[in-house]
């Protein structure tokens, strides 16, 4: 067996992003291509709305949105889910009318929305909670059904009414699952924002992208939103992986 | 043994599981009388359907015939007086020991719970591991909690299905040691459902043993050899091998 250098484990993402970053400035400044910015102008440009205080305006406006929408859809989709799921009637009557509600597009959504909530926040927000929600609903009502039978028989051996049932067994039960849902719910929260913010509203970093297009053709600033998104995208799903290290849901993750 | 007063009364069971394409006849005909304090071993080949006259016992499921009565009483749900033991897979992964031992115990007050947990923890020796969470011990620790966790709810009737059957074979004589330790301890009624005849042998004061399926009672076998049981004495290797010859094998491997 050949050993490895034993590397930090920064080293070699670094390494990928910075090698990707020179190709892109190499290949920017030898065929002097005007149709792509090169990282030095995103970075002027980053600068440029830092110092106009833009970037930290439009970054909580799209933070504002996404969180509103998506704690409301969470909200909502777990008790939903958990009721749905433990009623198998309430479930055979509305299980078709999610399946058909499920698979459109929350870009569908966007007219109608700005119909019943005008251009502004409240049409995004509308807008993440659709494309969050019934993903979450799915989650849950799936994750429910999958609690280990024994679990169920040993909560109702010991008696428990049906409010403990579901506090004390279905809950933490399903909670493994229900991180990941949750955490794939925050990633199409965060693709759903920035296409609200193109149509339906005048701030946060999608319209930055627009508004950047339209006011001059400021690709620079197209490009410094592009990895604004990109880094806070991360940045989320990152916060959302630290709550699967919990004592309570690790072993939903070890496999 | 003193046979104390009949506890749990079966009579004429019988049940057939309905699928859209078939009837199965699980169990038919089951009569049975356990006693208060008694520790009866149900003793069948896999399959067979033993597992499911406990589940009915224990009522989870509905008999298709006959009915089972505790203290007179038509058994048609399940009741905390009446724990049923699962293999280990039954303690809940998000509770801690203590968490899993005290599940039973919400009717108790604060300091009423930590006593008998900490009273339930000592006796299965898991003193240390109160914070340990399921996943960070051995299969022989987990079946403590799952044990614990049914006697700390101080049942009348204890329901143990294969409890053992997960666990290496050091580890199941261990168990084996504290289930009677315990039993003795506390008296209570346990019907023991196990496909391992030597286990049935070493624990039941009375073996039912069952044929294949649908079940039926072959013969019920009195154990009238005092606890601790010397496992060479001949009155235990009599009795052990008359029911090796009722299953139809020989012991020689």
């Amino acid at each position: 067996m050949r050993r490895r250098l034993a590397l930090p484990p920064a080293v070699l993402p670094a390494l990928g992003v910075g090698l990707f970053v020179a190709a892109w400035a190499a290949a920017v400044a030898l065929s002097r291509t005007r149709l792509v910015p090169g990282p030095l102008d995103v970075v002027r440009a980053l600068g440029e709305l830092l110092a106009h205080g833009l970037l930290l305006r439009y970054l909580v406006a799209s933070l504002f949105r996404v969180t509103w929408g998506f704690v409301l859809a969470a909200l909502v989709a777990i008790p939903a889910g958990i009721a749905l799921a433990l009623s198998r009637r309430a479930e055979a009557a509305l299980n078709p009318l999610v399946q058909v509600l499920r698979p459109i597009s929350p870009l569908a959504w966007i007219p109608i929305s700005i119909l019943w909530f005008g251009v502004g926040d409240g049409a995004a927000v509308w807008l993440i909670f659709v494309a969050t929600f019934f993903s979450l609903l799915v989650t849950v009502i799936r994750a429910v059904h999958d609690v280990d039978p024994v679990h169920k028989n040993a909560a109702w051996n010991f008696g428990l009414d049906r409010r403990r049932l579901v506090r004390q067994v279905i809950f933490p039960a399903i909670l493994p699952q229900l991180i990941v849902g949750l955490r794939l719910a925050l990633g199409i929260a965060w693709l759903v924002v920035v296409a609200a913010e193109m149509i339906a509203v005048d701030s946060g970093l999608g319209f930055l992208i627009v508004d950047a297009r339209n006011a001059g053709n400021r690709y620079d600033l197209v490009v410094a939103g592009m990895v604004m998104i990109g880094a806070v995208g991360l940045l989320l799903d990152t916060l959302v992986r630290r709550l699967e290290r919990l004592p309570a849901v690790a072993w939903g993750f070890s496999g | 043994m003193t046979p104390g007063r009949p506890k749990v009364a079966i009579r004429g069971l019988g049940m057939t599981f309905t699928t859209p394409d078939k009837q199965v006849e699980v169990l038919r005909g089951i009569d049975l009388e356990v006693r208060e304090g008694e520790l009866l071993c149900v003793l069948g080949p896999s399959g067979c359907g033993k597992s499911t006259l406990l589940n009915v016992v224990a009522g989870f499921l509905r008999p298709s015939e006959g009915e089972v009565r505790i203290d007179g009483e038509l058994v048609t749900a399940p009741n905390p007086r009446r724990i049923f033991v699962f293999q280990e897979r039954g303690v809940f992964p998000w509770l801690t020991v203590e968490g899993n031992i005290g599940f039973g115990l919400w009717r108790l007050s604060e300091a009423e719970r930590r006593e008998r947990v900490a009273h339930y923890v000592a006796l299965v020796g898991l003193q240390g591991f109160e914070h340990a969470y399921p996943q960070e011990l051995s299969g022989g620790m987990k079946q403590r909690v799952e044990v614990a966790r049914a006697f700390a709810v101080d049942p009348d009737v204890l329901y143990l299905d294969e409890p053992f059957g997960a666990l290496d074979s050091i580890t199941r004589l261990q168990m084996r040691r504290e289930l009677l330790r315990i039993w003795q301890r506390e008296k209570k009624t346990v019907l023991f459902v196990t496909h391992d005849i030597d286990e049935s042998v070493q624990l039941a004061d009375r073996v039912v043993v069952m044929s294949a399926r649908p079940a039926e009672i072959r013969r019920i076998v009195t154990i009238d050899v005092p606890h601790p049981r010397d496992l060479s004495s001949p009155r235990y290797i009599e009795l052990r091998d008359g029911i090796f010859e009722e299953i139809g094998l020989a012991h020689r491997v």
